[in-house]
């Protein structure tokens, strides 16, 4: 089995209110001195490639489009245990919008060469946009199966079962495929083994720029968004919270219900 | 003249909620431009949805009848609106951002090449541009997006765009428009449907939520929290902490990768506040927060605080309540 992971290095997102700055030129976060993570649910992804690399063997390249610090993002995942890395990078595919990436993604998963599997996570944890493992699907002619939380493959079927609003579905397709996958108690991401982190810090992580991928600037980076981002604004929440007190539980209780009534809220 | 058309969906034999917004959301894009809006039906003829599609908003009803598209994968709704968004000639397509929709708009999308915005929380139409809101940074950030070639495709936001204005016995037009669908189109199948029962009220419709979070240490918590919300006649939710740990389903989770809630009364215990639950609940009139820690972000974002262990509080609390109901 080869499994390509994609995952996308963020500002940590639960940084605290008071820290988040947004530049107004490029309308997009102030990196500034924050600490960078790998998106959330791109570690249940990379956890997911892990218990079928368990099952079935075969390899795993963790894939990254970002800035050069993103090779902090596949090494951390290669600590997880992933084999391999490839850091996607070009000035040439700042300010790309969800199509342009899924190309670049597609193109750099071409050059990897034929996965029988490329998961993603289902959502980024900063824009936010969930479009990544259904356009990949498209740009590579592939089925897809998003929000899966958990896959099986037996010969060249996989079994995943696929979140719905009220319950899940058990659903198959043919591999090669794209999944994008959500979290819950059987993909929670492992901690990486001292070892496994030493081990990945001294492999090397191939870096391809647009050139070596082929892509047409006219698709990536600013000029191939196809919708205007004209404004971001942070609306301005007042902080109102109302401490309720008392000098026992059943008194801070008894006084919220009452607070709750006089608000008329029950 | 902004033309749009509507994914529709059946529940329980009328719109669905989500479908209903959406309509709310084309006709403020339609109304004020002269155009029409179309809700086309993936599925089959449903016997009186027509009538309510039209009150609810809609000029024209599709129905796109084939039996690939009856429980639709992706896959088929996709290959259906690739034919019928160009027929429609619509400038707009709007379809409820859920987890079924939230595949098929990127892919439909890609295949007509036309912009996308998910989870659009608002909609409005200025000079030739169609614009669109939704959040960025888990919430943090609001964003104005504009629109200048079409077609255009968004996911609207569960509960965050009003339904229109019912129009009572408003009559539009049925068309059936046929669709190709060869078997091959849809390599992906579905084997089996797991449902949870719901207990009372919806999760993503009640005007009460009481949910819970990391602080809970254990699904054991829940049955307190469902006995305040069968209280209060509302439903229970969870963060993303408590259904990784597999404590409750997947389905109690309200955030960004779960539902989307703006209940009246939001009571959030154990819940740390982290932005991927507050992006699904921030939409709430009254939010109560029970945690022991002064510091949790939850209380920047709560109106009523207690700090304070859930298990000393809740029990009085709920008493409180029935207390107060019987009086």
């Amino acid at each position: 089995m080869k499994i390509v992971v994609c995952v996308k290095q963020i500002i940590d997102p639960e940084i605290p209110t008071e820290q988040f700055k947004l530049d107004p030129a490029s309308k997009r976060q102030v990196r500034g001195g924050l600490s960078l993570v790998i998106s959330a649910y791109d570690q249940n992804a990379v956890e997911v490639a892990l218990q079928l690399r368990e099952k079935a063997g075969g390899t795993i390249t963790v894939l990254s489009l970002g800035a050069p610090e993103a090779q902090g993002a596949i090494k951390s995942a290669m600590g997880m245990g992933a084999d391999a890395g490839v850091l996607v990078t070009d000035p040439a595919f700042v300010g790309s919008d969800s199509f342009g990436v899924a190309h670049i993604l597609a193109q750099a998963v071409r050059k990897i060469g034929n996965p029988d599997l490329v998961l993603t996570g289902c959502v980024s944890g900063d824009t936010g946009n969930k479009m990544i493992g259904p356009l990949l699907a498209e740009e590579l002619g592939l089925p897809c199966l998003s929000f899966v939380s958990r896959l099986e493959v037996n010969d060249r079927t996989v079994v995943a079962r696929r979140i719905m609003e009220d319950g899940y579905e058990r659903v198959e397709g043919p591999l090669p495929l794209v999944a994008s996958i959500l979290s819950d108690d059987g993909n929670v991401p492992r901690y990486s083994k001292l070892k496994d982190i030493m081990a990945a810090a001294r492999k090397t992580v191939p870096v391809w720029n647009a050139a070596d991928l082929g892509v047409a600037a006219a698709k990536v980076g600013a000029a191939g968004r196809r919708l205007d981002l004209r404004d971001v604004t942070v609306p301005h929440r007042e902080s109102r919270c109302e401490v309720v007190g008392g000098e026992t539980p059943t008194e801070q209780a008894e006084r919220l219900a009452l607070r709750l009534r006089e608000l008329k809220v029950i | 003249m902004v033309d749009v058309l509507v994914v529709a969906e059946a529940q329980g034999g009328g719109p669905s909620r989500n479908t209903l917004e959406a309509l709310g959301a084309a006709r403020a894009l339609a109304g004020g431009t002269r155009g029409t809006v179309t809700a086309a039906v993936l599925g089959g003829v449903v016997d009186g949805l027509a009538p309510a599609l039209f009150a609810g908003g809609a000029d024209t009803v599709l129905w796109l009848e084939r039996p690939l598209l009856d429980g639709p994968e992706p896959e088929a709704m996709v290959a259906a609106l690739v034919q019928i968004v160009p027929q429609v000639g619509a400038q707009v397509v709007l379809m409820a951002d859920d987890f079924r929709g939230r595949e098929v708009a990127p892919r439909l999308a890609h295949r007509l090449q036309a912009g996308l915005v998910t989870e659009a929380s608002g909609v409005g139409v200025e000079g030739e541009t169609v614009l669109f809101r939704r959040q960025l940074y888990g919430g943090r950030c609001l964003a104005e997006i504009g629109a200048n070639r079409f077609p255009v495709i968004a996911t609207v936001k569960p509960r965050s765009i009003e339904p229109a204005a019912e129009r009572v016995g408003h009559r539009g037009v049925e068309t059936r428009m046929p669709v190709t669908l060869a078997g091959s189109t849809v390599r992906t199948r579905v084997l089996e449907r797991v449902s949870e029962e719901v207990r009372g009220v919806r999760l993503e419709n009640a005007r009460v939520v009481v949910s819970g979070g990391r602080g809970l240490k254990g699904p054991e918590p829940f049955r307190q929290l469902e006995e305040l919300a069968q209280v209060l006649k509302g439903a229970v939710g969870a963060t993303r902490a408590a259904t990784d740990a597999g404590w409750v389903p997947l389905s109690w989770q309200v955030g960004q990768t779960g539902k989307t809630v703006s209940p009246d009364l939001y009571i959030a215990v154990g819940v740390s506040g982290a932005i991927q639950h507050l992006a699904g609940m921030s939409g709430a009139k009254t939010i109560v927060a029970i945690n022991t820690d002064p510091d949790a972000p939850i209380f920047k974002m709560a109106h009523l605080g207690v700090v304070g262990d859930f298990k000393a509080v809740l029990p009085p609390f709920i008493a409180a309540i029935k207390a107060l109901a019987a009086s």
